[in-house]
């Protein structure tokens, strides 16, 4: 049993450091390449660009949202938003008809079916050479859309590039948790990007030549998370998918651990059925980064948290069972008498394990500055990173176990409210 | 962009350098960290083989001095020196067990040999108590390892006893160690191998688990060696 258990936990630290490592080097070596745009970047011609909004009683933020699309550096007359209201139930239709007349936005009114019914509907609509999403609790930075379409002037083979999300305005922990772990998906996306790897075309503001679904077909489905399914349809036909690290979206995030949960028990499970559906790219070489790194290491860092948590469980409760044994064998009044502590270095556990743990740590907090490096720009210490390791190893195990039964009883996680937290799995 | 058609998709080249590049590297880093987690283990396994060639030479000085001063008042003979080492070393030989690995050679023969320097001080204390005519109680206590619950409450119980007569002296074996003078003391007091957790005080032999105040029922000499409240907190100041 115990040498079953050595394997597990042996192979899977050596998987996670490896991936770590991998993603380390290839950002060492290939970090010249990331050029930061200038600030008035000019394009020598700007194609005709489609943004869709899909909006599902989002009353309170819908305006903002179209305002800053509005405010976008970009040609009137060559950007149009497309402001679908799926169906809802609230005041959106009413609040949105403020931009009736504005005549680069389009609004449109269906029944309810589901965020990708609302981008099809779009989709069919225009004939943009571009086309990309906005979730309506996202706001983008006026430079965006141009540093994105700067890539595809540059790279006439690049069919998608994906934006970096930051969390907008970040107030309690959670949020400020989550702030890191977004700044770390940037540097992972961008190193991703790099290689060719990149699996997730996030909701919020990923652009993509709309030849792409002339030819690969619309959005599907896709358990709730047609983001993941489009890139990897895409990667399945090696069509190249970018990451622009300065075009900024800012997204708000769940401030509570219970909306928290629900997006990642999405997101995890989408991942997990999406990966599924697409086993048949696993390990085949000729679907590259994605195929033989990005998606094992994804599956591997599920089971690796998750082991991790079924460990400590396992010693919780192996804890509390001695001291349930002692007290019902000498009585409760001697657990708290303390016979006072000397430090002996003898009785500190270092072993391989301790060892390994603590090159984990590191690598995963140098991920994390380099990216509040290249997020915010600054790459000191942030104690939002100890809030970051807090959250997700005592939270993130519950979704991923919940998400993992969901997927073995396909059970889906619905499209409804929680489904206005922006769209965007690392 | 009419020129649309003729884009041909594909990947970046595998960078398969990389892959066993980074490969390597990892594997470097696992073997540093096991080195580095065997080194530790050494210097730990070579403390306690230090702290218990300390405590046998004590013992071995004690010897000497007792036979020396045979004929003369008991007094001098030293007879707390070894009691907390000794402890202190079974916390260290246990912690070993739970966290190098039980069945270590290094780790096992640690154990026999902490034994035998028990069984040692066991025998020596007997006879500076028989000879100076001291009230002491001494308590064997006889314990597996494996799948014994009632070992891990015994053990909980005497270390409450100890706090409750800090003059006991409690001798701990593991039944199962594979060393000659633990077989000879099972037979020497009879102790039964399917009945453990099983203690011996002055000789006479319970076998099972006791609770505190059965121990107590059991062998009222413990009564001897019981320390008044009045002399204990004198005894601290």
């Amino acid at each position: 049993m115990e040498t079953i258990y050595n394997v597990i936990f042996y192979s899977l630290s050596f998987v996670a450091m490896y991936a770590q490592i991998f993603y380390l080097s290839t950002y060492i070596e290939k970090k010249k390449k990331i050029v930061k745009n200038p600030e008035n970047l000019e394009l020598k011609n700007y194609p005709t660009v489609t943004v869709a909004v899909p909006c599902y009683n989002e009353e309170k933020t819908i305006l903002k949202t179209i305002k800053s699309l509005l405010s976008l550096d970009y040609p009137k007359d060559k950007l149009k938003i497309f402001v679908i209201d799926d169906g809802s139930k609230d005041n959106t239709w009413n609040v949105v008809q403020e931009y009736k007349d504005n005549p680069s936005v389009v609004l449109i009114r269906k029944e309810n079916g589901g965020k990708h019914t609302a981008l099809n509907l779009a989709l069919e609509r225009t004939d943009s050479e571009f086309f990309g999403c906005l979730d309506s609790d996202s706001l983008v930075h006026p430079q965006a859309l141009k540093r994105i379409i700067g890539y595809f002037e540059k790279d006439p083979k690049t069919m998608a590039v994906a934006p970096s999300i930051i969390v907008n305005n970040p107030k309690n922990f959670l949020q400020h948790a989550q702030n890191m772990e977004y700044d770390m998906s940037i540097y992972i996306k961008k190193t991703l990007g790099l290689m060719g790897g990149i699996h997730v075309t996030p909701g919020p503001f990923s652009i993509f030549r709309k030849r792409v679904f002339d030819e690969l077909g619309p959005y599907h489905k896709a358990h709730n998370t047609e983001d993941q399914e489009i890139a990897l349809r895409m990667q399945e036909h090696a069509y190249k998918i970018d990451h622009c690290p300065d075009a900024y979206v800012y997204t708000n995030t769940p401030d509570t651990v219970a909306k928290l949960y629900r997006q990642r028990l999405r997101w995890i499970y989408g991942f997990i059925k999406n990966l599924q559906d697409y086993k048949r790219l696993l390990f085949k070489k000729k679907h590259g980064t994605v195929a033989l790194f990005t998606l094992p290491s994804g599956l591997i860092g599920i089971i690796g948290v998750l082991f991790l948590f079924i460990n400590i469980f396992i010693n919780i409760v192996r804890f509390i069972y001695r001291k349930v044994i002692e007290v019902h064998t000498i009585g409760f009044s001697h657990l708290f008498t303390f016979n006072g502590f000397h430090f002996d270095w003898f009785f500190l556990n270092i072993r391989a394990v301790l060892f390994f743990s603590v090159i984990m740590y590191i690598l995963v907090i140098v991920s994390v500055l380099i990216g509040r490096k290249m997020a915010e720009g600054k790459s000191n210490f942030s104690v939002s990173i100890i809030y970051y390791f807090i959250v997700y190893s005592v939270i993130a195990p519950f979704w991923m176990l919940n998400a993992i039964y969901n997927a073995v009883r396909s059970k889906e996680s619905s499209w409804t409210f929680e489904r206005r937290v922006g769209q965007k799995s690392i | 962009m009419n020129e649309q058609e003729d884009i041909k998709h594909e990947h970046e080249p595998n960078d398969w350098k990389r892959y066993i590049i980074v490969f390597f590297i990892t594997i470097t880093i696992f073997a540093l960290g096991l080195w580095f987690s065997s080194y530790i283990n050494n210097k730990k396994i070579n403390q306690l083989k230090n702290i218990e060639s300390k405590i046998s030479l004590d013992i071995m000085s004690s010897e000497v001095q007792f036979t020396l001063l045979q004929e003369q008042t008991c007094k001098d003979v030293s007879n707390s020196i070894l009691s907390t080492e000794l402890n202190n070393l079974a916390d260290k030989i246990s912690y070993s067990e739970n966290n190098i690995d039980a069945d270590d050679t290094d780790v096992v023969s640690l154990k026999k040999y902490y034994s035998l320097l028990e069984i040692k001080d066991y025998l020596l204390m007997k006879k500076i108590t028989e000879r100076c005519g001291e009230e002491s109680v001494f308590v064997l206590y006889f314990y597996k390892n494996d799948d014994c619950l009632d070992c891990t409450k015994q053990g909980y119980v005497l270390t409450e006893l100890k706090k409750k007569y800090p003059d006991l002296r409690v001798y701990s074996f593991d039944y199962n160690l594979d060393l000659s003078a633990i077989k000879a003391m099972i037979s020497i007091y009879d102790v039964p191998s399917d009945n453990l957790p099983a203690i011996v005080i002055n000789g006479k032999v319970h076998s099972g688990f006791k609770t505190l105040e059965e121990i107590e029922k059991t062998f009222p000499e413990l009564e001897s060696i019981k320390v008044d409240e009045e002399e204990d907190s004198e005894n601290k100041e």
